[in-house]
């Protein structure tokens, strides 16, 4: 195999330079890899058979298919890291853009707050879309209605929405007809908050309604066997039991809105200096900051930019390792916990009778 | 942690809630549903939150509506639809959708073309070749690509990638230039073109399709695919044989999602396109514009404009609505046929 790579290398080389004067080293990579792979089924389809000689190829390229996902991902966190770490001092977190001049170096000044302004829109985004996506997702799994169809179509169907659209929406009903006379719809934290609720609340309600249908309804029988009403077996046994599942959903909610930029410029508007107070005057986000200071000139502001990028990055990681923390599988640790006290955690799950 | 678990099915029946009383004096029994009052409460609180969901999605589109009402009427739907440039300078003005859209199904399609070969086969690597151990972490690693920001993915595309690519673009021009869509003229600029565009959109596409496509074949039945190694079959042979025909669904809709989800992308395409709207066909040259883009860009203009965005905006719901619906469908039979075992 070592022996074909080399000397489709070599092949390539000749037909690339000699031969063609083809230019580019990404055309000379493609032509090298297209020999490569001819080569190798001519080579095991004389040892092995063909059969063996096209399995030989599908796993090359499913191999590298797979190197080509991931060779992006590497790249762009190598270049986000790198470019984001000059611009990156403590003070980002601490000053916001007053007084700053294109002249300035990129460390003058910072994104607090922008930082400010995603911390108050999502978790405000998440107060409104936690208890209507769990609503939902209740209703979807514990109830039996006739309408739980529909609902799923239109969740799944929203879940989907583009998001520039939810800004769009919200741009409409609300900013538009009502920003002249009523203060608190006009462009601030709040209206950005609202629509990101509307990007939050199908993710959140399919990952709940997902974690869900995995309790096992020996638990919801029992609990409805002893007498208890089906408010009281949902409240008391099964979120309880699909607590850690909730809270993954929930993070991966605001994962999928803390870099969520297109429906933040109809609504947050963006702004250079700190605004605390969500429901006055335009607000700065994160990925406001990052897409307003990419498309200035100067190289100073792009930097700042990349710097803001670094931080949600590293906010989207932690969000996403969090995420996979909590739901992580805890039978490991039970067994372990269920042997040291047999009497208290030995929670046995009835997923059949038999 | 121990003790904050209380376990479920011992919880005592709060002696507050009524239980329903048995009916069995009558002599046929009908089994019916009594709920008590707090469960009667529960259902309307479930219902209104389900349903709530449901009546915002309608509300989307009913609202877009009602504020594009006044560019549509203004210039007519056939008008609007069949319109390629976007100038509100001339009276009457003539804005129109059909640059945006064409533009917009353009990336998509180069997006897919890209991103349904590459995600089919990693999700393919991710349940097939890789080992046991691993598969976990790239499953992670999938999902993690899928997190990542658009807005980071089009800074990326925009300040490093697109360097990169325009060189591949005057590879593909210059030896592939007798096919018409990658004609391209003498010493045109081939940054921020359609094709760069797509690639990067591509990349955001591929774990959604990747995701989709991996638990649809995890969901083959091991039986069969023990039977073909069985039979003598290669890897290779077991994959197209058993695997592929049992995922064709989950291909389709995770494409379809992915199509959708492409269609609706908006800030990486208005970094990486001009946003100028015009019928471009030659996808490697500088040029092209989509609806979302285009409406980012132009946010808070006039209000005729703003009325032209909010049509636009609703052609591209109509668009992503349907293309989601379908592929809904198409996944949710994938998987009603995989309960059919051995």
């Amino acid at each position: 195999m070592a022996l074909c790579a080399v000397s489709a290398l070599a092949l390539a080389w000749l037909v690339f330079t000699r031969l063609t004067e083809g230019t580019g080293w990404l055309g000379f990579l493609l032509s090298a890899f297209a020999a490569f792979l001819v080569l190798l089924y001519i080579v095991t389809a004389d040892r092995l058979g063909r059969l063996a000689a096209t399995d030989r190829v599908m796993t090359v390229l499913v191999v590298t298919g797979a190197v080509i996902l991931l060779v992006p991902l590497v790249l762009l966190n190598v270049y986000i890291f790198q470019k984001g770490l000059k611009a990156l001092r403590l003070g980002f977190f601490l000053d916001d853009q007053r007084g700053i001049t294109p002249v300035m170096a990129s460390s003058a000044g910072g994104g607090a707050h922008a930082v400010v302004g995603t911390i108050q829109q999502v978790g405000l985004a998440l107060l409104f879309s936690l208890p209507l996506g769990l609503g939902a997702a209740i209703f979807l799994n514990e109830s039996r209605s006739r309408w739980r169809r529909p609902v799923r179509v239109f969740v799944d169907a929203m879940s989907g929405l583009p998001s520039v659209l939810a800004g769009l929406f919200v741009f409409a009903v609300l900013i538009l007809p009502y920003a002249s006379s009523i203060k608190i719809f006009s462009f601030n934290g709040l209206m950005a908050s609202l629509a990101l609720a509307l990007i939050m609340l199908p993710t959140i309600t399919r990952t709940v309604e997902v974690v869900l249908r995995l309790v096992p309804d020996g638990l919801r029988e029992a609990g409805l066997a002893l007498g208890s009403t089906r408010v009281r077996t949902t409240w008391s046994v099964v979120l309880p039991t699909a607590r850690t599942g909730i809270t993954t959903a929930v993070v991966l909610g605001v994962a999928r809105a803390v870099g969520e930029t297109a429906p933040l410029l109809f609504t947050a508007f963006g702004y250079d200096l700190m605004n605390a107070n969500p429901t006055d005057g335009a607000q700065e986000s994160l990925p406001l900051f990052v897409y307003r200071n990419i498309r200035k000139p100067d190289a100073a502001a792009v930097e700042r930019g990349f710097a803001g990028a670094l931080v949600l990055m590293l906010i989207v990681i932690g969000l996403f390792a969090l995420a996979r923390f909590i739901g992580r599988d805890r039978s490991k640790a039970r067994t372990r916990k269920a042997t040291r006290r047999p009497v208290r955690d030995a929670t046995p799950v009835p997923e059949d009778a038999a | 942690m121990a003790t904050t678990e209380t376990i479920p099915a011992a919880t005592p029946p709060p002696a507050a809630d009524p239980v329903p009383a048995p009916t069995s004096a009558r002599q046929r029994r009908v089994i019916q549903d009594k709920p008590a009052r707090v469960d009667r409460w529960f259902d309307r609180v479930t219902l209104a939150s389900g349903l709530f969901v449901l009546v915002l999605l309608v509300l989307v589109g009913f609202f877009l509506l009602q504020r594009s009402r006044r560019a549509i009427g203004g210039i007519g739907i056939i008008d609007f639809l069949t319109t390629e440039g976007w100038r509100t300078d001339v009276s009457p003005p003539e804005i129109g959708v059909l640059g945006l859209l064409t533009g917009t199904v353009i990336v998509a399609m180069i997006a897919i073309v890209i991103a349904v070969p590459l995600g089919t086969v990693s999700a393919l690597f991710i349940t097939e070749y890789a080992s046991i151990q691993s598969r976990k972490y790239l499953t992670a690693l999938v999902d993690l690509l899928a997190a990542i920001p658009s807005l980071i993915f089009g800074l990326w595309g925009f300040l490093a990638l697109s360097g990169q690519l325009s060189s591949l673009a005057e590879w593909i021009g210059t030896h592939f230039g007798w096919i018409p869509i990658f004609e391209i003229s003498k010493d045109a600029n081939l940054t921020n073109s359609m094709f760069i565009a797509g690639v990067v959109v591509a990349l955001m596409v591929v774990p959604i399709i990747a995701s989709v496509a991996r638990e649809v074949f995890a969901q083959t039945p091991p039986g069969e695919k023990e039977a073909a190694l069985a039979l003598g079959s290669t890897r290779w042979g077991m994959i197209r044989s058993v695997v592929l025909p049992y995922g064709k669904g989950g291909i389709i809709g995770g494409s379809m999602l992915g199509l959708g989800r492409a269609l609706g992308e908006t800030i990486a395409v208005s970094l990486l396109l001009p946003q100028v709207p015009a019928l471009v066909y030659r996808i490697l040259e500088n040029g092209g514009s989509t609806v979302s883009g285009f409406i980012v860009l132009r946010a808070g203009a006039d209000p005729f404009t703003t009325s032209g965005l909010m049509a636009a905006g609703l052609v591209l719901f109509v668009v992503t609505l349907v293309t989601n619906s379908l592929a809904s469908v198409v996944v949710a039979r994938s998987r009603s046929g995989a309960g059919v075992d051995l």
